[in-house]
Order: structure tokens, then C-alpha cells, then sequence
């Protein structure tokens, strides 16, 4: 147990001490500083733009932005449409795979543009090669594009007067070609040699040691499996995701899948400080962000090592914890911290079935999604977090009797609304779907039986969990619900819409806004938001808006379950 | 919006070309400097070939049998089985592996039995026990081989892979490769 404890403080080391270089090599590439690795960039950038049709130096104000982010993710919403509809006869098909119906491929096209990876099907046997490569683009465009206008809120808070803020898709693709694929080759590279597929043959036959017959899926896993970690995007190749021994063959993929988790949402906080020159501010925001991680990740360890309180009721031994759907590669340790580390970033890929974990692993790794800004996913995390800032920023304004200001720019009502109805728009979705659901459920147990894998507080939880994941773009799931009908593939789809596309227009109109007024000098009135005492008011507001909003109904699912369990 | 449209669709395309085409391939031309050309790890054993990485079916009493599974050992279909730890179906499941447990182990105390061994893994293709999952076999597999426990003793400790760095992470076997030094026996 205490290599294993040792193994993810290991993990967390590894993160910080690439989170803080990477932080600026980001910040560099958003601000144009030159860099070492331009001789090799500017050609395949230039390259890009030339293929597109589009003059990168063309400055754009925030509507312009927002423009071409939904234009140019309507045109990926379209063809994924197409290929999954017509995947069987579509070529890179070996395993002779069919086509989607119409309802899971719409879930399926808006899980994955909207960085989601919620997946109602098994990779295995529900797409084709073609299939999987199309979805693995969306991966990396999809991030990049939460890359990209992060930098667009990035630029609007400088202190100049401005109403053009860079050119969107300049940031997209220096995002996706400087950041993400020298990232992804790397984690690859150490996947292929550590026994993760990489091969267009189709399943393998083999004739087992007591002569059954095992077919062994195959593909190109490692090239997915490492986007799907660094873009926070989390669908997996297989079905179980990275609990598959192919997927995460051993103790060392898992330190690097890991690490990929939680990297970059973390090196574009330490991005903020090197673009804004405000490097105290970004080590705030790191820190409150930091104290949230910490305390979800604490729970889910003691609940995940602690074991089942029934089994042990059973007189056998509980040494690794609880074991049910975790693999003994990994162990319960490194299992809770995957599950915190995947629930805070908004990844949602797994190396244990969380729909098995005890109620306080389940109950925080709701948590860590609600919150939704503990990190956070690639870019839109920190979209989350600047919704509380301003919410914090303006509370604080009204006990000390002053206008609110931030980094120099006054809050003022239009900004204050949009901040309101976003931070709203989360508990929104997730408690009118879950109630949705629900009411259908308990309406007519016998037609929705195949909803649920599991009775009682536990089923709520599975539908719980389910709108949660949706409504946070995290995409991991209580997978014993059976999720693939039209109710599930079109409710949540709604919900992966909304939820990605007005938390990203939300934020960036307020920047934009702020961005066009006139900078206010700093005096001795002005209000620090760089100071622990501000992280503990914004800590507060995430608490009071993200975490009580979601208490009764936690309190139907993993609560009351644990208090069943633990009597 | 409208002067958007033609860029969008002309970078989506080139993105298709360079992330799924250019990318793909590149990592695929590495994997051919891997070991197994990016088949997976595999063991060549008398002319076979088996997945070191995923969990066969072990049934018989001479065999080191690998932890449940949800999916019946299904390599192209994997899965846990979802169940909840309060689940009243799945606790009555768990009962029942432990009371046939100890039926197929005959001398073997119920407290011993850790609960890796009796509980599905995440994706039913978990190719490892824990130390204490693969000694608590001993005895029925020395009595079916009738070899001594000491030597199927000594296999586990020669096969016991150390976490990582000696440091991090589990200790743990591989099913497969005990199988397969079990049959190199004698």
C-alpha cells in the first residue's frame, strides 16, 4: 500500500515539474515569442493556413471569434455525421463493423466535437477504423479549440484598451501543431513500446493455453490513446477505456496516461501568469484549484482503499481495497487518484469502473465534475473558473462598498448577468435531466428496466452521473446504465450542446466586453485578486454556487448509499 | 458567419488529412521499431503465439486461475460488470464465487481469500493476481500436478514482478507466464 501511495504522489511531482516549463513554452506560442522550436513550426503553420484559405493576420473582435469557433464546429458536427452513418461501407473497415443509427451517432458526433467522449458504444465492436480515426480528429481539433479561445480570453485581459484580440484560428492551429502533437508523439512513442497496439489488422485469433478459441481486438490504439489523455477528452479505444490492459498495459503507461490527464490544464493556468506578466495571479488561481483537487482526492482514496463494508461483512480478506472493476496493475491507489484526477479536468477517461466504486469514491468524483473548474477541462476550465472570479470579484465588491473591478477593468451589470446565468446553466442541465429521467423512471419502472444495472440509491446515482458527466463535457460514466436508447443519446446530446457551446460563449462576451473598457489604475482602494484572501472568497463562491446546488441530490444517490453500507 | 464557412471546411479537411492520415502514420512507422511491430506484447510459446497483456480463460485445477470476469474472458469485447457495491444481485455473486472457492480449495481458510479473487476486474481481462491471489492456489495446483507446494512456491517468487522502480505502484503476477513455467515443470 505504500509504493502505491508513493506512485501518485510520484505522479503529481512528474505534473508539476513539467506543468510549470510547458506553462511558458504556451504562454510563448500565445504571445508570438519566438521560440526554439520555430524553424519547424513556421512551415507547417504557413502550410496550414495556405491549405485553408485563411490570412492569419487578420486581428478579430470577440463576435468574430465566436463566429468562427461555431462555424468551423458546425462543419465538424456535419461530417461526423456522415462518416459514422456510413461506416460499413466506408474503407478502414476489417472487423466488418456497422454503421450507427441515426440517435447514438448524433450522441456520438456531439460527444466528441464538444470534447466530451461520452460513448453510449463499445469501440470494439461499434465503429470501424475509419471511424475511430475521424473521432480521434475531433479529439485533437476539439482541443485544440478550447486551446484557442482561452488565449482569446488570455488577450482580453491585458490591461490595454482593445477591442481585437488575435486571430482565432492562428491560435487554433499553432495550438494544435505546437502543443498538442509534439505532446502526443512522445506519449505514443512510450505506449507503443510498453505494449499498446499500433497495427491495422484486424482482431487477432488465438488459441488459448487450455485450447479455447480468444479474439483479441487490435487497431491503431497508442496514436488515440494519447490524445484522448492530453486533450482532455478521455474516450478510449476499447470499451472499458484505460482499465484495458492493451489500452494501459502497465504501471509506467499509467504514470504517463496520468500525468496526460491533468498536464495541460494545468500549464494554461501557469500560461495566464507568463501572458498577463501577473505571475502571482496564476499561482492564486493554481492554488485554490489545487486546494479543491486535494480535497476530493483524499476521500476517494480512503473510500477506495477502505474496501466494501458488505464484502468485508463476507469473512475474507480486503488488503487491496476495493477491487470490484479496478485491475491489480494499478491497485485502488492509483485507480482513486485517475478517477479525481479525470473528474476535475473534465477528461472522463478511466482505468477502473467508477459505477463500482464505494459511495464516497462515486460521491466525489461527482463532485470533482459539478465543481467542473478544479482544473478543468482544456481551455474551458479555465473559462469556469473566470465565471467565479467575476462572480467573487463582484461579491467582494458589495462588502467593501466599492465598484467591482478586475485586472483594472470594471464589472459592471451586462457582465454580471451573463456571469450568473452561466454559472446557473451547469446545476441547470444536470438537476431538470436528472429529474427528467427520473420521473420517466419511476412512472413506469417496468418499460425503462433496462436503464438501470443496479436497485435503489445506486440506480439514481448511474442517471446522476450520467447528466453530470454530459452537463460537465467530462464524458466517463456509471457504465452499468444502459445508455444507448434514443431518450439517453438525445437528452444528453442537448446537454453536451449547451453545455460546451454557452460556457465558452459566456465567458469570452464578458472578456470581450471588459477587453473594450477604459483601464482603471490600480490605488490603494483597488481590490487584490492575487492574494490568498481573494483564492479563499472565489474558493467560497465555487463552494456556495457549485458544490451546495447539488447537495440534495447527492444526498439521494452516494450519501444515502453510504449510509446504507455503513450502518 | 458566411465568410467563415469555406475556411472552416477547407482547414477541417487539411486537420483530416495531417491529425488522422499524417499523424496516424508516423506513429505507426515507430511502432515498427517496437518490440512486436505494435502487435500488442506477445509470447511465442511452441509454436503459439498469446497476448501476454490479456487474461485467457484458466479452468482447470493444474492452472493459476486469473480473477473473475465480467465479460467471460471476451477479448474483443471487453468490460467490468458495473455492479454497485450495495447491489444485492452482485453481493449474492460475490458469495457464491467465494463458497465455490473454497469448495475447488480444499484446506484453504475463508479470512485468506483476498477479494481481488472474487470480484470482476475493470476489463475482465486483468492478466495479473496479486501475491496473495496466486499463493493462495498453491495447494490445489501442486495436488493436481502432484508436485510439491515448494516448487510452485519457488515459481511465484521467481515470476513476482516488483512495482515499479522497486518504488511505485503494486507487486503482481502475470497469470499467463506462471501457466506456462507451470507446464515447463518436472
Amino acid at each position: 500500500m505504500n509504493t502505491e501511495i508513493l506512485g501518485i504522489v510520484a505522479m503529481y511531482g512528474i505534473v508539476l515539474l513539467l506543468a510549470i516549463p510547458l506553462g511558458r513554452y504556451i504562454g510563448k506560442i500565445f504571445n508570438y515569442e519566438p521560440t526554439w522550436a520555430d524553424k519547424l513550426f513556421n512551415p507547417i503553420d504557413r502550410f496550414f493556413f495556405k491549405m485553408g484559405g485563411i490570412d492569419d493576420k487578420v486581428e478579430m473582435n470577440w463576435k468574430q471569434h465566436l463566429g468562427a469557433l461555431l462555424t468551423i464546429n458546425l462543419v465538424w458536427f456535419l461530417l461526423s455525421m456522415f462518416v459514422l452513418l456510413n461506416m460499413d461501407w466506408l474503407p478502414l473497415n476489417p472487423d466488418a463493423n456497422p454503421a450507427m443509427t441515426s440517435d447514438l451517432a448524433f450522441n456520438t458526433s456531439v460527444s466528441f466535437i464538444t470534447n466530451t467522449n461520452l460513448q453510449h458504444y463499445s469501440g470494439e465492436t461499434g465503429l470501424s477504423y475509419l471511424g475511430q480515426l475521424t473521432l480521434m480528429l475531433w479529439q485533437f481539433i476539439s482541443a485544440a479549440c478550447g486551446m484557442a479561445i482561452c488565449a482569446v480570453v488570455f488577450m482580453a485581459m491585458k490591461e490595454k484598451t482593445s477591442t481585437t484580440l488575435g486571430n482565432f484560428y492562428s491560435f487554433f492551429v499553432r495550438s494544435a501543431t505546437r502543443v498538442l502533437l509534439p505532446l502526443c508523439i512522445v506519449v505514443a512513442t512510450i505506449l507503443v513500446f510498453n505494449g499498446t497496439p499500433m497495427t491495422f489488422g484486424g482482431k487477432d485469433h488465438i488459441t488459448t493455453l487450455e485450447g479455447k478459441t480468444q479474439d483479441v481486438s487490435r487497431g491503431p490504439v497508442a496514436a488515440f490513446v494519447a490524445i484522448k489523455q492530453l486533450g482532455t477528452n478521455g474516450g478510449g479505444f476499447y470499451g472499458p477505456n484505460s482499465a484495458n490492459p492493451m489500452e494501459n498495459p502497465n504501471y509506467l503507461t499509467n504514470i504517463v496516461e496520468s500525468v496526460s490527464i491533468v498536464l495541460l490544464p494545468i500549464a494554461l493556468v501557469f500560461a495566464l501568469g507568463y501572458v498577463l506578466k501577473r505571475k502571482k495571479l496564476a499561482y492564486t488561481i493554481f492554488g485554490v484549484m489545487t486546494l479543491g483537487f486535494l480535497l476530493l482526492l483524499l476521500p476517494t482514496v480512503i473510500g477506495e482503499t477502505g474496501g466494501n463494508p458488505a464484502i468485508d461483512n463476507m469473512g475474507i480478506s480486503q488488503n487491496m481495497g476495493s477491487m470490484e472493476g479496478k485491475e491489480v496493475r494499478f491497485g485502488a491507489v492509483s485507480s482513486a487518484n485517475w478517477a479525481t484526477y479525470t473528474t476535475c479536468t473534465s477528461n472522463g477517461s478511466v482505468n477502473a469502473m467508477h459505477d463500482s466504486f464505494t459511495p464516497l469514491g462515486g460521491a466525489t468524483t461527482l463532485l470533482g465534475m459539478m465543481v467542473n473548474c478544479f482544473y478543468g477541462g482544456i481551455g474551458v476550465g479555465f473559462l469556469n473558473f473566470y465565471i467565479f472570479i467575476i462572480l467573487g470579484v463582484f461579491i467582494s465588491g458589495l462588502m467593501v462598498g466599492r465598484t467591482p473591478e478586475f485586472l483594472g477593468k470594471k464589472i459592471e451589470a451586462k457582465e454580471m448577468k451573463i456571469a450568473m446565468i452561466i454559472a446557473l446553466l451547469h446545476p441547470f442541465l444536470i438537476l431538470a435531466g436528472t429529474a427528467l429521467a427520473s420521473h420517466l423512471y419511476a412512472g413506469n419502472p417496468e418499460a425503462y428496466a433496462g436503464w438501470l444495472a443496479n436497485p435503489g440509491y445506486h440506480g439514481f446515482s448511474e442517471m446522476l452521473y450520467e447528466f453530470t458527466s454530459s452537463s460537465a463535457n467530462n464524458g466517463s460514466g456509471f457504465e452499468g446504465l444502459g445508455d444507448n436508447t434514443p431518450f439517453w443519446n438525445i437528452a444528453t446530446g442537448i446537454v453536451m450542446l449547451m453545455a460546451r457551446y454557452l460556457p465558452i460563449i459566456g465567458p469570452v462576451a464578458i472578456a470581450g466586453l471588459l477587453a473594450a473598457k477604459k483601464h482603471v489604475p490600480e490605488s490603494s482602494g483597488t481590490l487584490k485578486t492575487d492574494t490568498s484572501t481573494f483564492g479563499f472568497m472565489v474558493f467560497a463562491v465555487i463552494f456556495i454556487v457549485a458544490a451546495l446546488s447539488f447537495f440534495p441530490a447527492l444526498t439521494l444517490g452516494p450519501i444515502a448509499e453510504y449510509f446504507s453500507l455503513y450502518q | 458567419m458566411k465568410n467563415n464557412i469555406i475556411p472552416a471546411i477547407r482547414l477541417t479537411l487539411f486537420c483530416a488529412l495531417f491529425f488522422s492520415g499524417f499523424y496516424t502514420m508516423s506513429i505507426w512507422g515507430i511502432a515498427q521499431l517496437a518490440p512486436n511491430q505494435g502487435d500488442g506484447f506477445v509470447t511465442n510459446n511452441n509454436g503459439q503465439r498469446y497476448h501476454t497483456n490479456v487474461a485467457q480463460a484458466f479452468t482447470k485445477d493444474q492452472y493459476f486461475w486469473p480473477r473473475p470476469s465480467a465479460v467471460d474472458y471476451n477479448a474483443a469485447g471487453s468490460g467490468g460488470s458495473n455492479k454497485g457495491p450495495s447491489n444485492p444481485d452482485y453481493l449474492a455473486l460475490v458469495q457464491s464465487r467465494i463458497d465455490t472457492f473454497l469448495l475447488k480449495n480444499p484446506g484453504i481458510a475463508k479470512k485468506d481469500i483476498p477479494a481481488e479473487m472474487v470480484t470482476a476486474s475493470g476489463s475482465g481481462l486483468d492478466p495479473h493476481l496479486s501475491l496473495a491471489a496466486a499463493s493462495i492456489q498453491v495447494k490445489r495446483i501442486a495436488k493436481a500436478r502432484n508436485v510439491s507446494e515448494i516448487q510452485v512456491n519457488q515459481l511465484i517468487a521467481q515470476h513476482l514482478e516488483k512495482p515499479l522502480l522497486g518504488l511505485l505502484g503494486t507487486e503482481k503476477l502475470n497469470v499467463l507466464q506462471l501457466n506456462l513455467a507451470l507446464d515447463k515443470l518436472k
